[in-house]
């Protein structure tokens, strides 16, 4: 299985096993991480799951769907380049080791 | 404040948020979670979209695991019913007996549905969805039947219309009124779902009204406007919400199908706070009091009722929003239209993506959109922060993002 580092913005950080199929966000909330309140459960409607993805984690993913891009426009903290909505980062067997950093703020 | 108690009656979305805004400022007293469910606090809204769809499974439906209640001291009383709360004596009866104390106490005990209530109605193969074991009864039923009837052509019932099609069944719903949503969407975008649906194979039967339900061997005959209309292998019935405020207004607490709470979720009574679909408020987006169900509702009452509860002076002023997914179609709701004497689109429904911005008095008041989630974030920044006419979102229809943030 395999692991994600979540980093608070604080520096703390906390390393889990996602089972494949999971979403980091999904994952975020059984290991009771904070700083991710996904207040709608994983429908990519409400921008409040958003993480920086390490820059070497990048290509790991799945591209960006239209709806994914259109909503990162909107997160409270500042969009960056490895902005992305850990709702729609589902754990596959090829992904590997991953490491997000959670910002300050999703409001 | 070690030694206060706090209770939160109602263990669903709300509830469960009144408890962490509580611990995450710093709430250091006894708290209790009472829920009449036998399992910890979860989502309802994937009950009728992607869990009935079986993408998603029950584990992944919880807010937070056990260790979570654990480590934040947070006692959930599961199985367990409120029957009366004694504002006097600041207590509340459970079932079986037991009371508990409160210095403070938290209302989040949601709706339950409305049930068809005509002939023939009461019936097992009528199935509603509330609770994750209503999902799953629908869920394993669906399993071994083909033809479906459902009764409502609300958010509900059209979400299970969606997964009904996607899962291969005959679909067939059932409305009353002559629109599709029409207590939440405009007559435009009811007219999208009802393309929408009818592209994806559903049959749709605006303003009948379901006066019989016959059951004959393993089929049941539906009878609307007293003629025989269907046979299928079950109904689902999504017509409405009844908001569970008998304990409130036997303890005495003003209610108006509904539990009435000001703007800092307080109810008639100082030490009692409540939240999420159960309440009724002063919206200052509609202009009048509302009972909204949604998450968003539940969510941002509950961090202000945890405010009140602790002292603070948080105000609930949040713009409304909703969303729904119906096949590929994500619709997102900003605002609560109702009243609007103006709209003005941008996008086109033949592209599948498309938002309808409406107007009161020449201003903003919501929007409703289908796949252009940036129009609907930008929108509701834009109602947060100003108010905008209908020239200045004319003008700006092409960012609005920018026009949100100037």
């Amino acid at each position: 299985m395999s692991k994600v580092t979540y980093r608070q913005a604080d520096g703390s950080a906390s390393t889990i096993e996602v089972p494949v199929g999971w979403s980091l966000m999904e994952a975020a909330m059984q290991n009771s991480i904070e700083g991710i309140p996904a207040e709608c459960g994983g429908g990519c409607a409400c921008a409040t799951c958003h993480v920086y993805v390490e820059e070497d984690d990048m290509s790991k993913l799945p591209d960006l769907s239209d709806m994914e891009g259109d909503m990162l426009e909107c997160v409270a903290a500042e969009r960056l380049p490895g902005s992305r909505l850990s709702c729609q980062i589902r754990m596959t067997d090829e992904m590997g080791d991953l490491t997000v950093t959670i910002p300050s703020e999703q409001f | 404040m070690k030694d206060d108690v706090f209770v939160v009656v109602g263990a669903g979305q709300a509830g469960i948020q009144v408890c962490n805004s509580l611990r995450n400022s710093g709430f250091a007293g006894q708290l209790i979670l009472v829920g009449d469910e036998p399992i910890l606090p979860y989502q309802r809204p994937p009950l009728s979209k992607s869990f009935l769809l079986g993408e998603i499974d029950e584990q992944r439906l919880f807010f937070r695991p056990q260790t979570h209640f654990e480590k934040q001291s947070i006692e959930p009383l599961l199985r367990t019913k409120v029957i009366a709360i004694d504002r006097l004596a600041k207590t509340v009866s459970l079932e079986g007996g037991r009371t508990l104390n409160y210095t403070k106490l938290a209302l989040t005990t949601g709706t339950r549905v409305r049930r068809l209530d005509c002939e023939g109605a009461d019936n097992a193969q009528v199935h509603y969805i509330r609770s994750l074991d209503d999902s799953i009864a629908l869920k394993n039923k669906l399993a071994e039947v083909e033809r479906v009837a459902i009764i409502g052509g609300g958010f509900v019932g059209l979400e299970v219309a969606a997964v009904t099609r996607k899962l291969g069944k005959d679909v067939t719903v059932y409305e009353a009124e002559e629109r599709l949503m029409g207590r939440v969407v405009s007559a435009m975008l009811s007219e999208f779902y009802f393309d929408l649906h009818r592209k994806n194979g559903v049959s749709l039967h605006m303003g009948d009204r379901i006066d019989r339900v016959k059951v004959c061997d393993n089929t049941l005959e539906i009878y609307a406007n007293k003629q025989h209309s269907l046979d299928c292998d079950i109904i689902v019935a999504g017509i409405g919400a009844i908001a569970n405020d008998e304990i409130a207004l036997e303890a005495g607490l003003n209610c108006d199908r509904g539990i009435i709470v000001d703007n800092r979720c307080l109810t008639s009574d100082p030490d009692v706070v409540a939240a999420g679909d159960c309440t009724v408020h002063y919206n200052q987006f509609a202009g009048k009091p509302v009972r909204l169900e949604s998450v968003q509702n539940a969510v941002d009452q509950a961090k202000v009722a945890a405010s009140t509860m602790l002292g603070g002076e948080a105000v609930y002023d949040q713009v409304p929003w909703f969303w729904s997914d119906q096949y590929d179609a994500k619709l997102q709701i900003a605002g609560i239209n109702a009243g609007y004497d103006k709209y003005l689109t941008a996008g086109r429904p033949e592209d599948n993506k498309f938002s309808i911005f409406y107007f009161k008095d020449d201003s903003l008041i919501g929007a409703d959109s289908i796949n252009d989630p940036s129009s609907h974030m930008a929108v509701r920044k834009i109602m947060t922060t100003k108010i905008a006419s209908m020239v200045q979102i004319q003008e700006n229809l092409d960012d609005l993002r920018s026009f949100a943030q100037q």
